[in-house]
């Protein structure tokens, strides 16, 4: 008879809710209570919402990320969001607004499915931040398993509260600015929004505590009806859900029932390797920068190509990583592509790289090749190379001839080097180059020029 | 004295009520604290551990607390029938009229006329003498299921695939969605259009 009063808790929600706790550094509640959160919306049929507003599943915790700065986004900083708590809650109907016919659409497929609420403290200064600390806590829910976080899926939702406030002062009003469905209108929105309330106080005006949406369209934030004011959701316990206990190794009891007990011990020593971790591995393992192995991470797909290239090729991490991110991502971003809709495959470009690492084609020679391997028609790298006589000259003895001719060629420029006129080498260089029909690696012409002149 | 009309407290009103209109005296309060020394307590929406309260067996749980045909009738009885302690209350006892309305766009009820207020009225002054009870260092009591713990189902999906079933409840759907008005429909318009429930 008692047993008919109690609702059940899907066990996976929990386990997931625990690990992106200890993920994020949190004390994690081993005993949490659930409660209604009541308010009248056509998408949440039963008028309330279960979620844990009085004590969560985890409290107090704290996010890291790195901000790049600099010119060149060189410059390094880590900063931290503290995380206020994490909460077990239902998720409400999906409603599709038809103005035109003046009526809600509601899909009621999601409504009462489980979700993990991360609150952030008002740790974040602008947009920027934002953006990036979202950004890593998507890639930690990605890497433990919890969410797949696909913003434009809404499978990550986030809520923007933002205020404004001379320095010194308290926080100012907040308003919470809805429908973000990327990082990008994340960060727009947050920017637009600091600057809409910063305008309006300096006009005299006052902020008002409302929720505000964002127009992706016109950029900006719209306010939306909020005539109630402040609303009141009349939090009550959630009589048929009794507390969520959970156990570690030392309470664990005896006789436990393991589909009933959720060992906190046991998920921290399941987690995965989380992004810090990851970024520090590819550091030490391939000796590339850190700012490299961030970017590396942060673009979808990006590091599982360096590391297929990097397993297919003889030339070196530090080679490869140059040309997966200064010139293959640089080619997809302009054409705004996915890493996955690149035309040229792992295996094209470590075929390119090892054409230039043996020396066959020189750097710009190379660059020629991947134009023409973006073009995607097909063709082996050193296919195009043989098209296009791309090949160095391995005849050194030629080589050494085209030397001595521009150096008999020109004496004016000769003597500009014997007197250490430092940009005289370079133009005797590119004569050489132009006469090899750039078929010459330029390292070797110098070395040949400066031994011919005795420097 | 700070009104604040919960459901919890509806619920503390409407079966301490139902209880006292079938038993006068089942109301039995462990431990009181002496009348010259009455002491207000901290938490006004739990209920306090050592107020013990029989229910009959005929206890009608499905009552949604929204509900206008709720609370109102038992609290009349219970007002006449009690011999409970009672706490004096401070100022009139009366809820302003901003907080009424309030409370009305919140719950959509209609307290509709002044009767039904001062009905309000005495179901809080009834529950306050929940203050009369000493609960210092006692810890609320929250749930009755607080020594259990929430019993864990594994992820499996066990049920669904009952689209034409769950629409057929609705006999207006539009390619599987349910319709429903756009957005929130602000409240003074709905007074205007649809005839109360409660009105008398």
């Amino acid at each position: 008879m008692e047993g008919e009063l109690s609702g059940v808790l899907n066990r996976r929600c929990v386990e997931a809710a625990v690990m992106t706790g200890l993920a994020l550094n949190c004390h994690i509640n081993k005993k949490s209570l659930f409660d209604r959160k009541h308010y009248f919306y056509s998408d949440l049929p039963a008028g309330y919402q279960i979620t844990q507003q009085r004590l969560p599943i985890a409290a107090n915790g704290h996010l890291t990320y790195s901000v790049y700065m600099g010119k060149k986004r060189s410059q390094m900083t880590t900063k931290t969001v503290r995380i206020k708590q994490i909460q077990l809650e239902q998720d409400s109907g999906k409603s599709l607004h038809d103005d035109l016919r003046s009526q809600t659409l509601i899909d009621l497929n999601r409504a009462g499915v489980g979700l993990l609420e991360v609150v952030l403290e008002p740790d974040l200064c602008c947009g920027e931040e934002a953006a990036i600390a979202v950004r890593e806590l998507q890639m930690i829910l990605q890497a433990l398993g919890t969410s797949q976080a696909n913003m434009a899926e809404g499978q990550l939702r986030v809520d923007a509260n933002v205020s404004v406030h001379h320095p010194g002062e308290p926080l100012g009003v907040r308003t919470e600015v809805k429908n973000l469905n990327s990082l990008r209108f994340l960060a727009k929105a947050i920017d637009y929004e600091i600057q809409r309330q910063i305008t309006e106080l300096e006009n005299g005006g006052e902020i008002l505590n409302e929720t505000r949406s964002f127009d992706y369209k016109l950029g900006c934030t719209v306010s939306m009806r909020d005539k109630e004011g402040k609303q009141d959701y009349r939090f009550m316990p959630e009589p048929n859900l009794p507390p969520l206990v959970l156990y570690d190794a030392t309470s664990l009891p005896a006789d436990a029932d393991s589909q009933q007990v959720v060992n906190i011990d046991q998920l921290r020593d399941m987690l995965p390797e989380l992004p810090s971790a990851t970024r520090e591995r590819l550091v030490q393992q391939y000796g590339i920068l850190p700012e490299h192995s961030f970017t590396l991470l942060n673009e979808v797909g990006l590091l599982e190509f360096f590391q297929s290239v990097i397993k297919e090729t003889r030339a070196e991490p530090k080679r490869v990583i140059n040309w997966v991110l200064n010139t293959l991502l640089y080619y997809l971003k302009q054409q705004n592509l996915a890493v996955s809709e690149s035309p040229v495959t792992p295996a094209a470009l470590a075929e390119l790289l090892d054409l230039l690492d043996s020396k066959a084609i020189s750097s710009s020679a190379a660059k020629q090749v991947f134009e023409e391997l973006w073009k995607g028609e097909g063709k082996t790298a050193a296919q195009i190379v043989t098209e296009q006589q791309l090949e160095l000259m391995q005849d050194r003895e030629a080589l050494e001839q085209l030397c001595q001719a521009a150096i008999d060629g020109h004496p004016q420029v000769v003597m500009d080097v014997k007197n250490r006129n430092p940009k005289a080498i370079n133009k005797l260089i590119g004569l050489v180059r132009r006469t090899s029909l750039s078929r010459a690696d330029p390292t070797l012409i110098k070395e040949i020029l400066e031994r011919k002149l005795s420097l | 004295m700070s009104v604040q009309a919960s459901p919890t407290l509806f619920m503390a009103m409407a079966t301490a009520a139902t209880a006292t209109s079938a038993h006068p005296d089942v109301v039995s309060i462990a431990r009181v604290a002496p009348p010259s020394s009455l002491r207000r307590t901290r938490s006004k929406e739990m209920w306090a551990r050592a107020l013990r309260v029989r229910f009959p067996a005929t206890l009608n749980r499905g009552r949604g607390f929204a509900s206008k045909a709720g609370p109102q009738g038992k609290v009349q009885e219970a007002g006449q029938g009690t011999h409970s302690p009672r706490l004096a209350t401070q100022g009139a006892g009366r809820v302003p009229a901003a907080k009424i309305e309030h409370l009305e766009r919140l719950a959509l009820v209609n307290f509709g006329s002044r009767e039904a207020v001062a009905r309000l009225e005495k179901a809080i002054a009834f529950a306050d003498q929940l203050h009369a009870v000493d609960t210092d260092g006692v810890e609320p009591l929250e749930s009755v299921l607080e020594d259990r713990c929430v019993y864990l189902r594994s992820d499996n999906v066990a049920e669904g695939n009952c689209t034409e079933e769950l629409l057929r409840n609705s006999h207006h759907v539009v390619e599987e969605y349910f319709v429903a008005p756009p957005g929130n429909i602000s409240l003074p318009d709905l007074v205007n259009k649809t005839p109360s429930p409660t009105a008398e």
